[in-house]
């Protein structure tokens, strides 16, 4: 098991092998499909790209005195091609949830990156990991907003390392 | 006639997607437990202990089980001595807004494939409507997400492609699947009437209780081989390997042309959220 603290090194990147469990902590950032294809196209973003961390997630409304709502992995298949010009910008870990695309794999590994799953369907549980949330970007996308979250020992498994390792392959 | 005053119908929709939403059904949980004292595999067993510690945390009713809530699915069964004075499937809508707002649920609806702008409301909820005999209501009611939605799929399969043809295409999407469903999964299989028909069975099926088999012999044995042929995969929770892929298999068929084998299958993810309610 690894700790790891954003923003992601290239060193942290080496430490991660297929299957390793990896606690997440520091800030990270979601974004969904339609998040996406307008972050392509931004010259400016309110974060630095350099060494983040997306996860894939559209949560449930916060209730008051809660951090956030549900907030469990969607399927990383959809953002293929629209990572790799955000890893060519310095994006270093992608939280989801399912296999990929083989030219993902490529792009990833060549762009020093690493893929990261975390459980499908415990969005109760895995939302008990993140201490606080805010939108920051597209707040007219609703659940597909940007949302800057912080995050406690949020626990994943890396899904492909740079060693060309792939947990749905290995197993 | 019996009269049905439809503000019945909007309330009992709203308080079922809410508690489907929180609570997972007794007998799925227990699956869950068996397929997880039956791995071996530390990931996989960790994930399923995830799971069911995830549905303690839901079941106070704070935060729903999964960030997808789904869409609304409803097959409505309508007794022909039922008097109903407005719109049903008004009335249904009604009852999916007020409990995806009400039970702080995710808007996961859209209005247009490519403008996508999100109905802000939930609505509206897909109805799949019967008369039936009778002078009551019947509403099976289900949140279906969009991942395991999305790796169902319907194939025209020929009549001489016969029940290999059905397992190997069954046996394929699964695998082809992989964690993307998030296994394990329930799979709901629609044979026979046709194009459409097949996908309303797979999804009839999906919505049977856990424990029931098909009552023609054939098709209670082609559940019982899939399920099998379905965990040696290796698909395992989320992909990750291990020996629980599926947690039941349902097939529903119906009559059909001469020259077609339709087959439809539905894939539910382990957080299979539905409740039937009968007014």
């Amino acid at each position: 098991m690894i700790k790891l603290n954003t923003p992601i090194s290239n060193n942290d990147i080496k430490l991660l092998e297929a299957g390793e469990k990896v606690l997440l902590s520091g800030i990270i950032y979601t974004a969904r499909d339609q998040a996406h294809l307008r972050l392509i196209n931004e010259k400016e973003l309110p974060f630095k790209m350099k060494g983040s961390v997306i996860y894939y997630v559209g949560p449930t409304p916060k209730r008051d005195g809660f951090s956030i709502g549900s907030s469990g992995p969607t399927s990383s298949y959809r953002m293929d091609k629209l990572a790799v010009p955000l890893m060519e910008r310095g994006l270093k870990l992608m939280i989801g949830k399912g296999d990929r695309s083989e030219e993902f794999r490529k792009e990833m590994i060549k762009n020093n990156s690493c893929y990261l799953i975390a459980t499908g369907g415990i969005g109760a549980l895995l939302s008990s990991k993140i201490i606080s949330s805010e939108i920051i970007l597209y707040e007219d996308l609703g659940a597909e907003a940007v949302y800057k979250l912080e995050v406690k020992d949020f626990p994943c498994f890396v899904a492909y390392d740079i060693y060309g390792n792939n947990i749905f392959k290995d197993n | 006639m019996r009269k049905i005053d439809l503000s019945e119908v909007t309330n009992i929709v709203k308080e079922s997607v809410i508690k489907i939403n929180y609570e997972l059904d007794n007998s799925l949980v227990a699956l869950i437990q068996k397929a997880k004292a039956n791995e071996t595999k530390e990931i996989s067993k960790s994930i399923l202990s995830d799971i069911l510690e995830n549905q303690d945390i839901a079941r106070e009713g704070n935060i729903p089980l999964c960030q997808d809530t789904g869409i609304v699915v409803v097959f409505l069964e309508v007794g022909t001595s039922v008097q109903i004075e407005g719109d049903i499937y008004e009335a249904i809508n009604e009852g999916v807004k007020q409990g995806y707002n009400q039970g702080y649920l995710r808007k996961s609806v859209v209005k247009h494939p490519f403008l996508r702008e999100n109905t802000k409301d939930n609505s509206p909820a897909i109805i799949h409507t019967k008369l039936v005999s009778g002078d009551k209501i019947k509403l099976h009611i289900a949140s279906k997400g969009g991942g395991s939605e999305n790796m169902s799929t319907v194939v025209m399969l020929t009549p001489t492609d016969g029940i290999e043809g059905v397992k190997k295409l069954v046996l394929d999407t699964i695998f082809n699947a992989g964690g993307k469903p998030c296994p394990p999964i329930i799979v709901g299989i629609g044979i026979g009437g046709n194009f459409e028909k097949s996908a309303i069975l797979a999804k009839e099926a999906l919505l049977r209780d856990l424990d029931d088999s098909s009552n023609d012999n054939i098709i209670k044995q082609l559940e019982d081989e899939l399920y099998t042929e379905i965990n040696k995969l290796g698909v395992g929770p989320m992909g990750v390997g291990g020996e629980t892929t599926c947690l039941a298999v349902k097939i529903n068929y119906f009559p059909m042309h001469i020259a077609s084998l339709p087959v439809a299958i539905n894939i539910q993810c382990h957080s299979a959220r539905h409740i039937e309610v009968i007014l």
